[in-house]
């Protein structure tokens, strides 16, 4: 019996390997478009701004320039556009710009654990692909990296067989930009304004990112400019080796693999962070391997061992300082230059771990001013400084705003909901390892201690609001006992005057007059008769 | 007339005394004499309930008494030129009326509810010292009176032996009748309207020359002050006919002692001489009204306790022995249980054995 089910499943899988053929990096981004963020026409324009302007701002950044992001975007058609991102970063090596633009999951960001706006280095290369198959133009690109050195320009294509950049056009040409990159695309797109347009991205760019200066030309838009609100630099953040414990079995079977150390001990104390001898010893004997092993002959199911043990034992968390936050004052600062409101208040968490990556929750609010009275409040988030416009009530900055209650900072709220009223609330999360839901970088994973962190940051910028709301409140109480004194004396003048016989007006004068003299003591009382 | 000169003069002079502070740039406040029950004094020399020395004062810059301020020179005014001075009497819910509107430039109205204006005329009298007569204000007609008199009201000449089953409906301010013939040996006051009417259709009044007083609960003001004028002037003797519960009982106390919302009003109310017939705690074993006990609920019980602690009851013997006995009986008894017995018991035996016999509660 058991023997015949075997052949049959064997049988059925060789059938099933008949029809597996390779497939082609196009299909596969056809089949895939909605993870990437290219799941309607509309989105995808939005997707490729993104991707180009996250690049351009992580590179400015590593050599230290302060970023400059121009974007234009032209309607070529009906549904037809060009975008263009030009930045004044370091530019790019004339060997690597085909190969970043035109070759999939090829970047610098990949197995780097270092907080950075792309993260999975699958953005840029998917905008040139997503162009190529709709418009079957190339890309072109111009980047230079030394005023003293020429600039070069290409046009790419990607071979969609091979995944292998496909070089259109190459020359030298005179670009007056000292350095700089500057990527052109045309692709089929909708162009729509709102919540989820550009002009919002760029604007929400703008707040987390008070160092860099974006001008922006869209279609149906007057060029605009988002200045900057900080000369400074951010920090910036650390590359750390990974932590134990946020290392996955198929990693680690690829670590081990890559690795140069001749022994497994020393494999553990080179290749991640938080690992002593003592520490790496300890690993071993719970996983009942030799120390002295080599690890490229780890084999799977030792590795498997090797995975396991590592979670059963305590290791320190990993170091925080690789990280780098907006900090609450320059990210109350973007707000304020990009928000009209009357009340700000903002926050920096100390960091935490989820899972053995380093993270930090930062949060501000905005409220009053010139924000809309009615309605929900907007929500806005970001990570590693890049703002998160679709999935907006999924994720978990989502639910820990909902799931405040913020009733008890004088707000109206209904259920699990956003609150209403005048307020922006502002959420951002620094990590060296973002957990999104899906590869279009949206949603924000359910973990317990970031939900944690997210909802001591948004309380502690709730109790600061609910305090201005109760002061503000009472102010407008004070001012409306005056006004009703106000209102009250001509009634009591004619009450009077009719009671007593007495002149109306004499007696109202005099009231009056007394008014002022006490009104000091009367925005103090509260006190009732008896 | 020179009553009511007198009247509005004195309400003039609150006015100019107000109107004074206020050209002297004071803060124009008034004193009110504390009407409640820590400003209440059981004065033993004269039996009656008085008001304290107590008073608080009312500014009217003073965001908790502002509207209060305003609301009483309000109602003050409307008193004294729409009322005194044209000589017209209004009832409290018509002046409610005359005051209600809204205070321009704003959503509040100078009275929202009757119990503000109420409660300013009660300080009016209070800070004037005049009566809710003299102040022009009536309350509703609530009782009736029959019996042999003859009374004059204004220009009528009011016979009450000659209106029927009704009776006279005593107005709310008796001040002013004027008692023609009285033929009457006592007066017997109830609680019950049924009872009267049952009285009336048994002639109890013609057969035992007595004159026979009601209302709806509570005794109103214009009775008190009609039994008060008939004990004084015709000497005549008042028995209180109630229900046995605290809530009766109550009844005979505020027309004897006086009661706390009036207290200040004491001396034109209250009747000393007045006794308690019934139903007390005897007459449920003398006539077998076990049976129609009706158990007291936590809210009677603890009324019972209140009362039967008054000062004015705590030293007389003959209540606490009532009281004590009701305590055990954890029941109270209706006037109407009586008509189990019978229904003309109450007019044919119970009144008139009780009356014969003196049985009455002082």
């Amino acid at each position: 019996m058991q023997k015949k089910l075997t052949d049959t499943k064997t049988i059925r899988a060789e059938e099933l390997a008949k029809d597996q053929r390779e497939i082609s990096i196009s299909s596969f981004f056809e089949k895939n478009r909605h993870l990437l963020g290219f799941d309607n026409p509309v989105r995808a324009l939005l997707t490729t701004v993104k991707e180009l302007v996250d690049n351009a701002a992580d590179a400015s950044e590593e050599m230290h320039v302060l970023p400059e992001i121009n974007v234009t975007i032209e309607q070529l058609a009906e549904t037809r556009f060009r975008i263009t991102v030009e930045d004044n970063g370091p530019g790019i090596v004339k060997e690597q710009i085909p190969k970043i633009f035109a070759k999939l999951l090829y970047g610098s960001k990949f197995f780097k654990l270092k907080m950075a706006r792309g993260q999975q280095g699958i953005g840029v290369s998917a905008s040139v692909l997503y162009a190529q198959l709709t418009t079957g133009k190339p890309t072109k690109i111009i980047s230079k990296i030394d005023p003293k050195k020429p600039a070069h320009y290409y046009e790419l294509h990607i071979d969609t067989q091979r995944n292998e950049p496909e070089i259109v056009k190459e020359e030298i040409i005179e670009w007056e930009k000292d350095h700089g990159t500057k990527v052109e695309l045309e692709l089929e797109a909708k162009y729509q304004k709102g919540k989820q347009g550009v002009f919002e991205y760029l604007k929400q760019t703008a707040i987390a990112n008070p160092h860099i200066l974006i001008t922006y030309k869209g279609p149906e838009e007057e060029k605009v400019e988002f200045p900057r609100a900080t000369n400074l630099l951010p920090i910036e953040p650390k590359q750390i080796k990974p932590h134990p414990l946020g290392v996955e079995l198929g990693i680690l079977i690829r670590m081990l693999k890559g690795t140069n150390a001749r022994t497994l001990q020393s494999f553990l104390q080179t290749e991640f962070c938080r690992v002593g001898a003592i520490k790496a010893k300890e690993v071993c004997e719970e996983a009942k391997l030799q120390p002295s092993s080599r690890p490229k002959r780890i084999a799977r199911q030792e590795a498997e061992n090797l995975f396991q043990a590592i979670q059963k034992i305590k290791f320190v968390a990993p170091p925080t300082d690789c990280l780098s936050p907006i900090s609450a004052s320059l990210l109350e600062k973007g707000l304020k230059k990009e928000i009209d409101a009357e009340f700000y208040v903002s926050i920096t968490r100390p960091p935490a771990v989820y899972r053995g990556f380093p993270f930090q929750i930062e949060c501000c609010l905005a409220y009053g001013g010139n924000l809309d009275k009615e309605g929900p409040a907007r929500l806005m988030r970001f990570a590693n400084r890049v703002p998160l416009l679709y999935q907006q009530s999924a994720g978990a900055i989502a639910k820990s705003v909902g799931a405040t209650n913020w009733k008890a900072y004088n707000l109206q709220q209904s259920g699990r909901n956003l609150p209403n009223g005048p307020l922006v609330i502002a959420v951002h999360i620094a990590s060296v390892w973002v957990p999104f839901t899906s590869e279009s970088k949206e949603a924000i994973a359910h973990y317990p201690e970031i939900i944690k962190e997210i909802r001591l940051a948004v309380q502690e910028c709730g109790r600061q609001l609910g305090k201005y709301l109760r002061k503000n409140i009472r102010a407008k109480q004070e001012k409306e006992r005056i006004n009703l004194f106000e209102r009250y004396i001509p009634e009591l003048a004619s009450s009077l005057a009719g009671l007593s016989g007495e002149k109306k007006t004499e007696i109202e004068d005099k009231l009056n007059k007394l008014l002022k003299k006490n009104m000091s003591s009367l925005l103090k009382e509260n006190g009732k008769e008896e | 007339m020179e009553k009511k000169n007198k009247s509005s003069k004195e309400l003039q002079n609150l006015g100019k005394d107000l109107v004074s502070q206020i050209k002297k740039g004071k803060n124009p406040k008034m004193k009110v004499p504390q009407r409640t029950i820590n400003n209440i004094v059981y004065d033993k020399k004269s039996n009656t309930l008085k008001l304290g020395n107590k008073e608080s004062t009312r500014e009217f810059f003073h965001t908790g008494q502002a509207k209060k301020f305003l609301q009483t020179v309000e109602i003050a005014k409307i008193i004294k030129k729409e009322l005194i001075d044209t000589g017209k009497h209004e009832h409290l819910r018509g002046i409610f009326y005359m005051a209600k509107r809204t205070i321009p430039k704003t959503n509040i109205n100078l009275v929202d509810d009757q119990v503000e204006s109420d409660k300013a005329i009660e300080d009016l009298e209070v800070i004037t010292g005049l009566s809710r007569e003299q102040l022009h204000t009536s309350a509703n007609k609530m009782g009736s009176v029959v019996g042999k008199v003859i009374i004059k009201d204004g220009e009528d000449a009011i016979d009450w032996s000659k209106l029927g089953r009704g009776g006279w409906s005593i107005p709310s301010i008796t001040d002013e009748i004027e008692f023609k013939k009285v033929n009457a040996k006592y007066i017997i006051y109830m609680e019950k309207a049924s009872i009267f009417e049952r009285l009336v259709e048994d002639k109890f009044w013609e057969k035992n020359n007595c004159i026979l007083v009601t209302s709806q609960g509570q005794t109103t003001r214009g009775i008190r002050r009609l039994l008060q004028r008939l004990s004084e002037e015709e000497k005549l003797p008042i028995y209180v006919l109630t229900d046995l519960d605290p809530w009766g009982i109550y009844i005979y106390s505020v027309i004897k002692y006086g009661s706390i919302a009036l207290a200040h009003a004491s001396e034109r109310l209250t009747i000393p001489g007045v006794k308690f017939l019934g139903i007390t705690a005897d007459d449920v074993t003398n006539y077998g009204l076990e049976k129609h006990f009706i158990k007291m609920n936590e809210k009677d019980l603890k009324r019972l306790k209140q009362i039967s602690n008054y000062q004015w009851f705590k030293n007389n013997k003959a209540w606490q022995r009532q009281f004590k006995m009701l305590k055990e009986f954890k029941a109270k008894v209706e006037i109407q249980a009586l008509s189990s017995k019978g229904i003309s018991f109450i007019s044919e035996k119970y009144l008139p054995e009780k009356i014969k016999k003196k049985e009455f509660l002082d």
